[in-house]
């Protein structure tokens, strides 16, 4: 029946059924799948690998010519023994410790005083925040969790001394990176490209559901930034810098970043001054439960989300390739 | 002593500390240090995880409007773990452009022979 | 609330939100920024201190709407308004000091990123004086570590990478320590501000439980903190760490990142642990041994190095060393002249840093003795201020370093056995000083034919010139006129109470 179809070459079943046989590839000529051509690298991979690996060769066997790793083989065992002794001394001490601490899971420690008690039985009404961890960590401690947003700040501030490359002042160094990134780039691979198009707009979705939703259940800016970071990653390892960089270059990180942890800092900057002056906070609690609910809290969410992404982000370009 | 034999999670705690801690400061290796680094900071917050843990209650999120101390655990860890995980990220990832750094000027990542390089420079 | 009580908070924010904005400027614009803010904060700070002097009492400022235990909250007394005060003092003279070394050392790209590190510098240790929580204090150690390995490989070389490296090892491990204490604290008080946890404390202490956990707390805390400031047997990292950066960066290091410590140790002890208890768990005689032991070895590895840098970086594992044998006196008076020798020890080590750069820089860019043969005879201004610095160090009477040691040695006085050894090591430490700093101060006026280094013009700087000529005056001023500020200091520990 199905042999009398005129449509019947190139129709799913008479590629199945090659396919079966093994005459047909049906990814062929859409997937890379040899070793790319050394012509592609040529002279500048050989120079990479002799950069990399054929001098570091040349340097060990220099340096044991020389016999000065004999030194640090007498001073080695003499480390671990003292290394043994020191952890095991710091092991009891704290095992002592413990031994003396509360039992786990008491609900009558010390920990569980009036701190935690008004944090949960009026963190709802103080705060709006049905997730008590939010609200204590946005509203009640919000300057460490400041200061925790500062801490990625300084932190992708150190990795971008370390690792970015300027083109203008290294172009050697500059080559070297872009050879290294196109040497472990995946190009074009197909199936890398379809899981990413089906997972990417999930993750994302995902990421800003639990951004939004850090005060009425599980989740916060941490998590959900962390997510869409990730994803944001896993596009960019799919299709490549040229396309992603059409819309997470270093100018959109940047003021991402600079826009987000402003408003942090002018959003608690008021909330600290009318708390402490005791002024009259134009900020309220509104209705427990709803997205636009617990005062400022959802906006910081929004604001710590951008912050890790961005950063997560610009950590996984910069190892990569030396600039975001 | 008398709590010695109910705080497992502490007495695990107490020991990958200091795992991670020695390895951080004696192996030679610097990926393994960052690993050591890793094990230290999340056995802070386990041991912190396990502070707020109260037997029989739930995560602090309310639920069914009750508003009761009495039925959920303490909070306070919890957002304590959170502030630490960003920070031991942060670090991890300025030890890990160190590293990088270091490989590719020393070509090495034994903190023994690098040193002993920079000694070499130095002579 | 007056208007004027805000301001530390305005201090902290201000440096924070520098930061922040500096992301998106250029170098030049990063480094206007940058001396605003510390100008302004040295203002506001000014402005504390007379108010706070003015009132004699201490307050709390709540970050937020909720009162003390719940909310995080800074406190704002007479010794943290004064260290203050100095702290923005030293990093405003030291990065003008070191100006035209970080424009010719940091790469272009790559300025406005350091200032941002000296931006959150600032906001770190102003953090970490003002803040009445542990947590936040915590966190703000944690920013001033990266910031501080930051400011180490900012030069970018190989050397500089390790030096970062064993820093960062040195300091995980502290604020690991100093992490798990805390935990320890919070198990066995339920409170991270300091207040109300001394207060579950003082019970815990007159009911005689859990006594063990409180002693291992004191030890992990000091012993953290002490790694992260260079306690004698940790200090290895401190020669490299100092030795090889940019001369503002080496200025900031010595004299404030490992202060910041120091200041948050002693402020965990009178406010937390309560000084008393701390004196019966023994750690303060530890702390006696090690500062004591520190004193003189790192005397006598300043006097075996060849490289005036480095020299300079081990002398200041030996002042660390007498900021610990003060604390470990055990008395009010030894803290006092402990805390006055942070301040006296700022002023000397940003003065020696920042001269060194305009040393080296008139000897071949090289900090060996025999290069820098005759360098105070070409740079004058830089010789000078290195002799005032030698001087000072040494303890010549009109200096500062005189007072704190005379401080040392009135303080041991009351503190019974341990006063003989004091005298002793303060004693041999200043012979060890005189011996490796009067040397390096004769090798600079050592006459050398001139054409050796004719090439070699002096670079005016006059902005360097009057930060040189400021620190000058900040030595001689904290040595004369030391009575405001001793009496400052006295007022505010009793206020920690």
């Amino acid at each position: 029946m199905s042999k009398k179809n005129p449509n019947y070459r190139n129709s799913f079943a008479d590629k199945f059924t090659r396919w079966v046989k093994g005459d047909y590839d049906p990814i062929a000529g859409q997937m890379e799948m040899n070793a790319p051509d050394k012509e592609v690298f040529g002279d500048e991979r050989i120079r990479y690998v002799h950069l990399h690996i054929v001098k570091s060769n040349n340097y060990s066997e220099r340096m044991f010519e020389e016999g000065l790793a004999k030194n640090v083989r007498r001073f080695t065992g003499l480390y671990k023994v003292f290394g043994a002794i020191v952890a095991i001394f710091i092991a009891c001490l704290l095992l002592w410790t413990v031994s003396y601490l509360p039992k786990f899971g008491d609900p009558n420690a010390p920990e569980n005083n009036e701190v935690a008690t008004r944090y949960i039985e009026q963190g709802l009404s103080e705060t709006g925040a049905v997730n008590i961890v939010t609200g204590m960590i946005l509203d009640y401690r919000a300057f460490d969790t400041f200061g925790e947003s500062c801490v990625l700040f300084v932190a992708s501030c150190c990795v971008l001394i370390l690792l970015r490359v300027d083109k203008d002042e290294d172009p050697e160094s500059r080559a070297i990176e872009d050879m290294n990134d196109r040497h472990y780039e995946p190009r074009n691979d197909t199936i890398l490209q379809k899981v990413a198009n089906f997972l990417v707009p999930l993750m994302i979705v995902f990421g800003i559901y639990v951004v939004l939703n850090g005060h009425i259940s599980p989740g916060g800016g941490f998590s959900g930034g962390a997510i869409i970071g990730s994803g944001l990653i896993l596009y960019l390892t799919a299709y490549g810098f040229e396309k992603t960089q059409r819309f997470m270059n270093e100018k959109v990180v940047k003021a991402l970043t600079v826009g987000a942890l402003t408003f942090y800092c002018f959003a608690k900057s008021y909330s600290f001054y009318t708390g402490a002056n005791h002024l009259h906070s134009i900020i309220t609690p509104g209705t427990p439960g709803n997205i636009l609910s617990a005062g400022l809290i959802v906006y910081l969410n929004i604001c710590v989300g951008i912050v890790v992404a961005c950063t997560m982000y610009s950590f996984y370009t910069l190892f990569r390739k030396g600039g975001i | 002593m008398g709590s010695f034999a109910t705080n497992y999670e502490e007495i695990a705690a107490v020991l990958l500390f200091v795992i991670g801690m020695s390895n951080l400061v004696f192996q030679p290796n610097l990926l393994k240090k960052i690993i050591g680094l890793d094990i230290m900071d999340s056995a802070v917050y386990l041991f912190l995880a396990a502070k707020g843990y109260i037997e029989g209650r739930t995560a602090p999120i309310v639920v069914d409007g009750i508003l009761d101390a009495s039925h959920y655990i303490n909070p306070v860890p919890a957002g304590l773990v959170l502030t630490g995980i960003v920070v031991s990220v942060s670090v991890s990832a300025l030890m890990m452009a160190l590293t990088v750094c270091l490989y590719r000027e020393y070509h090495t990542l034994n903190i023994d022979e690098i040193m002993m390089k920079l000694r070499k420079e130095e002579d | 609330m007056a208007f004027v009580q805000n301001f530390p908070f305005f201090c902290i924010i201000l440096s924070m939100f520098s930061a922040i904005i500096s992301f998106v400027m250029n170098g030049r614009v990063a480094k206007y920024i940058h001396v605003a803010m510390v100008t302004a904060v040295l203002i506001l700070s000014l402005a504390t201190l007379s108010f706070v002097v003015g009132t004699g009492e201490s307050y709390t400022f709540m970050m937020g709407h909720f009162p003390a235990p719940w909310g995080n909250e800074i406190r704002i007394g007479e010794l943290e308004a004064l260290m203050a005060v100095f702290f923005s003092l030293i990093m405003m003279l030291s990065v003008f000091g070191g100006m035209a070394h970080i424009d010719r050392e940091v790469q272009d790209s790559k300025k406005n990123l350091f200032y941002i590190l000296l931006d959150l510098l600032m906001a770190s240790l102003l953090a970490l004086i003002y803040t009445n929580d542990l947590f936040t204090a915590y966190v703000f150690i944690e920013i001033n570590t990266i910031a501080a390995c930051g400011l180490i490989m900012i030069k970018k070389q190989g050397r500089t990478y390790v030096s970062a490296l064993r820093y960062m090892i040195m300091s995980l491990v502290g604020s690991g320590l100093f992490l798990i204490g805390l935990t320890l604290l919070y198990s066995i008080t339920g409170h991270l501000l300091m207040s109300p946890a001394k207060e579950v404390l003082e019970q815990i202490v007159a009911v005689h439980s859990y006594q063990v956990p409180l002693m291992v707390i004191i030890i992990l805390v000091t012993v953290g903190l002490g790694i992260k400031s260079g306690l004698y047997p940790f200090h290895t990292w401190i020669p490299d760490a100092y030795g090889y950066t940019t001369p503002s960066a080496s200025a900031v290091l010595s004299s404030l990142v490992s202060k910041g410590y120091i200041f948050l140790l002693i402020k965990i002890f009178y406010r937390v642990l309560d000084f008393d208890s701390v004196i019966s768990s023994h750690m303060v005689n530890i702390l006696f041994v090690f500062g004591v032991v520190g004193m003189i070895m790192g005397s006598v590895a300043a006097i075996k190095e060849k490289n005036i840098r480095r020299m300079t970086a081990y002398s200041s594992v030996a002042q660390i060393g007498y900021i610990y044998m003060g604390i470990g006196l055990g008395t009010t008076a030894g803290v006092v002249a402990a805390l006055f020798h942070i301040i006296s020890h700022g002023a000397m080590k940003s003065l020696l840093f920042i001269s060194i750069s305009g040393l080296t820089e008139v000897s071949d860019g090289r900090s060996d003795y025999l290069s820098l043969r005759g360098a105070g005879l070409r740079n004058k201004v830089a010789g000078a201020a290195f002799t005032v610095g030698s001087l000072s160090m040494i303890g010549m009477p009109l200096l500062t370093g005189f007072i704190s040691k005379y401080l040392f040695a009135a303080a041991a006085t009351t503190a019974g056995s341990k006063m003989i050894t004091a005298w002793v090591v303060l004693a041999i430490s200043t012979v060890l000083n005189t011996m490796y700093f009067m040397r390096t101060v004769l090798t600079l006026y050592r006459p050398v034919p001139e054409e050796t280094h004719k090439a070699y013009t002096v670079e005016k700087s006059r902005i360097e010139t009057a930060a040189i000529i400021g620190m000058i005056l900040l030595n001689i001023g904290l040595g004369v006129a030391s009575q405001p500020v001793i009496k400052v200091i006295e007022a505010g520990l009793a206020m920690f109470g």
